[in-house]
C-alpha cells in the first residue's frame, strides 16, 4: 500500500513551514536593517544595478515555464502508472532560467564591486550583499530540488513524482515572492 | 519511595525558606532615595512567593505520601480533585493574576520614579567612562562645562582616560578626573554614562541601583544618596578576563567634606 | 514501462514502504530510520552533557577553593593554568563553553530531537518521519556543528570568554578584546549557525510528521501530550532559530569581513581605535533574545510533555485537565514570543518597554500555574507508582515550582534593577533549566529505555539516582538565590579577598554539593552501560501504559508496527478502567468504541 495522498500533504506541510522558516529569517535581517539604518550617520545610497531588474524578470519567467508542467503531471498522475510526458522539459528551462537568474546576481554582485561598493564599505552595501547572496543560496538550493524532481520525472510514473512536483514548485513560487520583496525593500530603502 | 521523597522535599522547603526569612544572607542596607520603593517591592514578592512556595511544595510532599499506590492501596479506588481542573484554572487566573496586576501597578512607579522621571534640574553632573577594566568619573570643574571627548586621544600612560584636549579646549582644562565616584549625601546626582570599548554595567546594590554602559551611547543615571560612607561600585556586565576585578568606590560625604575633596582635586 | 523505470518505481516504492536496510553504514551511520537518529541524538547530548558537566566541576572548584591546584589541570592548560590554578580567561572560556554546550547541545537535542525523534512517529502511529533524508541530514549537521565548536578549545588564543550570550562588541570586535576572542569566537558563531540549520530541518519534520502522517483514528485531540509538546516545540524552534541563524551570520561577518552591525564608531580597545562604526550592540541583543527566550521554552517544553506523559501511567488514572494542559503549552509557546526585552530591562534600550515586556512574563506565570496546578491536583486520589521515571516527575515539579518562583522576582523591572547580573539569576536558570528539564531526560530514558533497548534499567540504582540527586542539586542552586540576594555578581573569574568574602563559605558548599551531585551521575551512567548489555528483558508493555509505542515490540520493528498500520479508537488517558489486560484500555482498543 502506497501512501500517496500522505507523501503530497507531508511535503506541501514540509515546504509550507519551511517557507514560514525563511520568512521569519528575512524579517529579522529587515528588522535588522532598519535599526541600522536608523542607528547610524554613515548609510551611503546607492542605486541596485539595472540589471536586477533583467534577472527579476527572469526568474519571474521561471515560475511561469514550471507552472507548464503542471497539467502534464496532473494528467498523467491520474493514469495509473504513466510517466508525465513533456513535463520534465519544462522544469529543465526552469532549472536553467532560474541557473540564468544566480549568474546574473553574480554579474550584479561584480557590477557593485567595480564601483567601489564593497561588503564592507557601509552598512548599505553589507546588507545589500547579505540578502541578494541570501536568497541567491536559497535558490540554488530550490535548483537542487528541481534537479531532484528532473530526475524523478524521468525515471518514476507521474504518480510518485507528483508530490514532488508540488513541493518544489511551491518552494520556487515563494523564492519568486522573496524576490520581489527584497528588490521592493532594497529600492525603496537602501 | 514515596514518604521519603516527602520528607526530602518537605524539610528542603521549609528550611531553604526559613534561611531566606531570617536574612541570613541579605542586601545590604539601602542608602538611596528611591531605595525604599525597591526594597518593598521585593519584600512584597518574597512574601507572596514564600507562601506560594511553601504551600506548593508540602501540598506535593503531602499527596505524594497520602496517595501513595502499592498493597496499601489496592482496595482503594481513584478518584479525581474535586471539581476537576476548573479549581486550578481559577485560583491560578486569579491568585497570579492578581498578584500579577498589583505587582505591575505598583512596580511600574517604582521603575518609572528611577528611569523613567528626568533627573532633578538641580543635578551635579557627573560623567562616567567605563572601559577595561576601571570606572573613571569626570567632574565639571569650576567652569562648570566639560570638555569634549576625542577617542583617538585617549593616553591612559598621561591619564587622559577620557581623551580630553586642554591645549585645543578651554573646557576641558579645568575637568576633574577622579577613580572614586566621590558625592554630597542627600545631593540629586545625574551620571552620564559612556563605554570606551566593550559593554560593561554600573551596580551599587547599596543604592539599589543597576544600568548597562552601551558601546555608542550616552546613557543618564540619577540617584540621591541618604547615608555617608564607602560603598562598592562593580561591573555586572561580563567585559573581559579583568571583569571579575573592574570594581569602584561610591563615597558620599558631607556636604563639607565633599567640596573640601572637590577644592582638593583641582588643585591638582 | 521501460527496465530502469521499473527498477526506479519498485525503489520509490521500496522507500515509501520503509524497508529495512542492510548494509552496516545505512544501519547505524547514515539512518534513515527515525529512532536510530533518535538515539544518535541521545548520544550525542550524552557526551556534551559529560563536557558540559566536567567543565562545572572546573568552574566549581575554582570558585569556591580558588587556592587549590586542581591535579592535571596544567598538563591540559599549561597556559590558562600554570601550576594548576585557573587564570580568568581559563574561567570565562570554560564558562561560555559550558553554557553554549549545555543549552543547544544538551537541552536543545535530548529532550527534543532525542526523544522527540524516536517516539513522535511512534505514538502517531507513523511508520517514519515525513522527510527520513532530511532528519539524518539534520542530525549530521547537528553533529558538525559539534565538532565546531569543540574545535574552538584546540585553537590558538582558545575558546571564547564572552559567555553563551556573546554579547557585542565584545565578541564582534575580534581579537583585541582578550584571549579567546579570535577564532575561537567565530568558530561559536559559526558552529553556532550550523546548528540553527540542523535544528530548522529538524522543526519541519516535526511539523509536517505530526500534521500529515497521524495514523487512522489519530486525532489531533488523542494524541499524547509528549506528542503535543514536541509539536508546538518544533514550532516554536522553527521561527526562533530562524532568528539566530541570521544574528550568527551578521557577527561572523562583523569579525571576519569588516562590516559594523553590531560595533559602534570609536571604541578603543587593547590601545587601539577599532576600524569600524555606526553598529548597534542593542541589536546583538534583540535578535539573540527573540531567539534566547522561546529557546528556553524549547528547553522546558518537552520536559513539560514527557513528565505528563509518564505521569498518567503511573498515577493510574487520567491527568486532570488534560485539554487545559495541552492549552497552557501551547500558551506558553505563543506568550514566549512576547517577552524577550526582560531580558533587556537594564540594556540600555529604552525604558518604557520595559512594561511592555513584565507584563506578558509575569502572565506566562499563569499557564505555568496552571500545568503546576494540574500535575499536582492529578496527584489526589491517585494510586502512584514509585519508579525511577516517575520520581523524577515528581522531582520536574518540585524544581519547576522553586525555578519558576525566582523567575516572578526577575519577571519586574523594579526587582530586576537588583538582582539582574547576580547569582539569583543562574540559580533561576539552572533550576529551570539545568535540574527541571534534565529531570525530564531522566525520567524519560528511565521510562522509555526499555522500549528503546528491550531491557529494563535497574530501578534500585535509578531510585538512589533519584534521590541522591533532588538533595544535590537543591544543594546546589537553592544557595545562588541568597548569594543574589547579598548582590554577588555572577560570571566572575575569581572572588577578590575585598568581595564578599561573607560569601565564601556558600560558594565552597555550592562547590562540595556539586561534585556530590556529578558523582552521582555515575550511577546513571554505570546504569545505562550495564543495562544496555545485560538488563533484564523487557516486555512490550512493562509500565502498562496506553500509548501507541506500548503497542509493539521492545524495540519496535524497522517501520515501527510491523506490517499493520495501528487505528486509533480512544485518547491516550484511559487510565483507571476495566481493560483486558488491567485497570487501562490502550489507544489502539477498540472495546466499546
Amino acid at each position: 500500500m502506497i501512501p500517496r495522498v500522505e507523501a503530497s500533504r507531508a511535503s506541501q506541510t514540509g515546504v509550507w513551514a519551511g517557507i514560514a522558516g525563511i520568512t521569519m529569517m528575512f524579517t529579522a535581517l529587515t528588522s535588522a536593517f532598519v535599526v541600522r539604518q536608523g542607528s547610524g550617520m554613515d548609510w551611503i545610497h546607492f542605486r541596485v544595478p539595472a540589471l536586477l531588474y533583467v534577472n527579476t524578470l527572469v526568474l519571474l519567467v521561471s515560475s511561469g515555464t514550471l507552472e507548464l508542467a503542471r497539467p502534464r503531471v496532473s494528467r498523467a498522475a491520474a493514469l495509473g502508472d504513466a510517466m508525465a510526458q513533456g513535463a520534465a522539459i519544462w522544469v529543465a528551462v526552469t532549472l536553467a532560467l532560474g541557473l540564468l537568474f544566480v549568474c546574473g546576481q553574480v554579474l550584479a554582485w561584480r557590477n557593485l564591486v567595480a564601483q567601489g561598493l564593497l561588503l564592507a564599505s557601509g552598512p548599505s552595501t553589507a546588507f545589500f550583499y547579505v540578502f541578494t547572496v541570501v536568497h541567491a543560496l536559497h535558490v540554488l538550493g530550490g535548483i537542487a530540488g528541481l534537479l531532484y524532481l528532473w530526475r524523478r520525472l524521468g525515471q518514476a510514473p507521474a504518480f510518485l513524482a507528483q508530490p514532488v512536483y508540488g513541493a518544489a514548485t511551491l518552494y520556487w513560487h515563494f523564492m519568486a515572492v522573496l524576490w520581489l520583496y527584497l528588490l521592493l525593500l532594497l529600492t525603496v530603502r537602501l | 519511595m514515596g514518604k521519603l521523597f516527602a520528607a526530602i522535599v518537605a524539610v528542603i522547603a521549609v528550611v531553604s525558606t526559613a534561611i531566606f526569612v531570617k536574612h541570613l544572607w541579605w542586601m545590604p542596607p539601602d542608602i538611596s532615595v528611591l531605595g525604599e520603593g525597591i526594597d518593598h517591592q521585593l519584600m512584597e514578592t518574597m512574601t507572596a512567593s514564600g507562601v506560594l512556595f511553601v504551600a506548593a511544595q508540602l501540598t506535593l510532599a503531602w499527596f505524594v505520601w497520602r496517595w501513595a499506590g502499592g498493597p496499601g492501596a489496592e482496595g482503594r479506588s481513584i478518584k479525581q480533585f474535586p471539581g476537576g481542573p476548573t479549581p486550578m484554572v481559577v485560583i491560578a487566573t486569579v491568585l497570579v493574576g492578581i498578584e500579577v496586576l498589583t505587582l505591575s501597578l505598583v512596580g511600574s512607579k517604582v521603575w518609572a520614579g528611577m528611569y523613567l522621571a528626568p533627573a532633578d534640574p538641580g543635578s551635579l553632573r557627573i560623567d562616567v567612562q567605563a572601559e577595561q577594566f576601571a570606572y573613571y568619573f569626570r567632574y565639571a570643574g569650576p567652569d562648570g562645562r566639560f570638555g569634549g571627548l576625542h577617542p583617538d586621544l585617549i593616553d591612559d600612560a598621561s591619564s587622559n582616560f577620557f581623551g580630553l584636549d586642554p591645549a585645543n579646549d578651554t573646557t576641558a582644562r579645568d575637568d576633574i578626573v577622579s577613580s572614586s565616584l566621590v558625592v554630597p549625601v542627600n545631593k540629586p546626582i545625574l551620571l552620564t554614562m559612556h563605554a570606551k570599548d566593550v559593554g560593561h554595567s554600573f551596580y551599587v546594590p547599596a543604592l539599589r541601583i543597576q544600568q548597562d554602559f552601551v558601546p555608542g551611547l550616552v546613557i543618564p543615571l540619577h540617584f540621591t544618596a541618604t547615608t555617608p560612607g564607602k560603598y562598592e561600585i562593580v561591573c555586572t556586565q561580563l567585559c573581559g578576563l579583568g571583569h571579575y576585578n573592574m570594581r569602584a568606590y561610591l563615597e558620599v560625604k558631607t556636604q563639607a567634606d565633599y567640596d573640601e575633596w572637590l577644592k582638593s582635586q583641582a588643585a591638582q | 514501462m521501460t527496465t530502469p523505470q521499473v527498477r526506479e518505481t519498485k525503489a520509490k516504492i521500496a522507500e515509501l514502504k520503509h524497508e529495512a536496510p542492510t548494509s552496516f553504514w545505512r544501519k547505524n551511520v547514515f539512518s534513515l530510520d527515525h529512532k536510530m537518529i533518535g538515539k544518535q541524538y541521545l548520544g550525542l547530548a550524552l557526551v556534551a552533557v559529560t563536557v558540559g558537566m566536567i567543565l562545572s566541576w572546573l568552574m566549581r572548584l575554582h570558585l569556591g577553593f580558588p587556592k587549590f591546584a586542581i591535579p592535571g589541570l596544567s598538563a591540559v592548560y599549561p597556559n590558562g593554568a600554570a601550576g594548576g590554578v585557573m587564570t580568568p580567561e581559563l574561567y570565562l572560556s570554560l564558562m561560555t563553553m559550558h553554557g553554549t554546550i549545555m543549552v543547544f547541545f544538551v537541552l536543545t537535542t535530548a529532550p527534543f530531537a532525542g526523544f522527540g525523534n524516536y517516539f513522535l512517529p511512534i505514538q502517531v502511529g507513523a511508520e517514519d518521519m515525513a522527510f527520513p533524508r532530511f532528519n539524518m541530514m539534520s542530525f549530521w549537521v547537528t553533529f558538525v556543528a559539534f565538532l565546531v565548536l569543540v574545535a574552538a578549545f584546540f585553537v590558538p588564543q582558545g575558546a571564547p570568554i564572552s559567555g553563551w550570550t556573546a554579547y557585542t562588541p565584545l565578541s564582534a570586535v575580534g581579537k583585541d578584546a582578550g584571549p579567546g576572542q579570535g577564532l575561537g569566537q567565530t568558530l561559536w558563531g559559526l558552529s553556532i549557525a550550523i546548528f540553527c540549520i540542523g535544528q530548522l530541518l529538524g522543526s519541519l519534520n516535526f511539523i509536517a510528521t505530526t500534521l500529515d502522517l497521524r495514523t487512522k483514528g489519530m486525532t489531533l485531540a488523542r494524541m499524547p501530550y509528549s506528542t503535543w509538546a514536541w509539536f508546538i516545540t518544533s514550532v516554536i524552534g522553527l521561527i526562533a532559530f530562524a532568528v539566530l541563524l541570521p544574528a550568527c551570520l551578521l557577527l561572523v561577518l562583523d569579525r571576519v569581513a569588516g562590516t559594523s552591525f553590531f560595533i559602534p564608531a570609536g571604541l578603543v580597545i587593547s590601545d587601539r581605535l577599532q576600524p569600524h562604526s555606526g553598529g548597534s550592540p542593542l541589536l546583538w541583543q534583540h535578535l539573540f533574545w527573540f531567539f534566547g527566550h522561546p529557546e528556553v521554552y524549547i528547553a522546558i517544553l518537552p520536559g513539560f510533555g514527557i513528565i505528563s506523559h509518564i505521569l498518567a501511567a503511573h498515577i493510574r488514572k487520567p491527568l486532570l485537565g488534560p485539554r487545559v494542559l495541552i492549552g497552557c503549552m501551547a500558551a506558553i509557546g505563543f506568550l514566549s514570543y512576547i517577552v524577550w526585552g526582560h531580558h533587556m530591562f537594564l540594556s540600555g534600550m529604552n525604558p518604557n518597554s520595559a512594561m511592555l515586556f513584565s507584563v506578558p512574563t509575569l502572565i506566562i506565570t499563569i499557564p505555568a500555574t496552571i500545568a503546576t496546578l494540574l500535575w499536582i491536583g492529578s496527584l489526589y486520589g491517585a494510586k502512584l507508582r514509585f519508579t525511577a521515571a516517575s520520581l523524577f516527575c515528581l522531582g520536574f515539579i518540585s524544581v519547576f515550582v522553586s525555578g519558576g518562583i525566582s523567575g516572578f522576582f526577575l519577571a519586574q523591572p523594579s526587582i530586576d534593577i537588583y538582582l539582574h547580573g547576580t547569582y539569583f539569576v543562574v540559580g533561576h536558570f539552572h533550576f529551570v533549566m539545568g535540574v527541571a528539564a534534565m529531570f525530564g531526560i531522566f525520567a524519560g530514558t528511565y521510562f522509555w529505555f526499555p522500549k528503546m533497548f528491550g531491557r529494563f534499567m535497574n530501578e534500585t540504582l535509578g531510585k538512589w539516582h533519584f534521590a541522591l540527586t533532588l538533595i544535590g542539586v537543591y544543594g546546589i542552586f537553592m544557595p545562588m538565590h541568597y548569594l543574589g540576594l547579598a548582590g554577588n555578581v555572577r560570571r566572575y573569574a575569581a572572588f577578590t579577598d575585598d568581595y564578599m568574602q561573607s560569601a565564601q563559605p556558600l560558594h565552597a558548599f555550592i562547590t562540595i554539593a556539586a561534585l556530590f551531585t556529578g558523582a552521582v551521575q555515575l550511577l546513571f551512567f554505570i546504569n545505562l552501560i550495564y543495562s544496555r548489555f545485560r538488563g533484564p528483558a523487557a516486555p512490550e508493555n512493562p509500565w502498562q501504559a496506553t500509548t501507541l509505542e506500548w503497542s509493539t515490540a521492545s524495540p519496535p520493528p524497522h517501520n515501527n508496527f510491523g506490517d499493520r498500520h495501528p487505528v486509533v479508537y480512544r485518547g491516550p488517558d484511559e487510565y483507571g478502567v476495566k481493560g483486558p489486560e488491567g485497570d487501562y484500555l490502550m489507544q489502539t482498543d477498540p472495546t466499546g468504541a
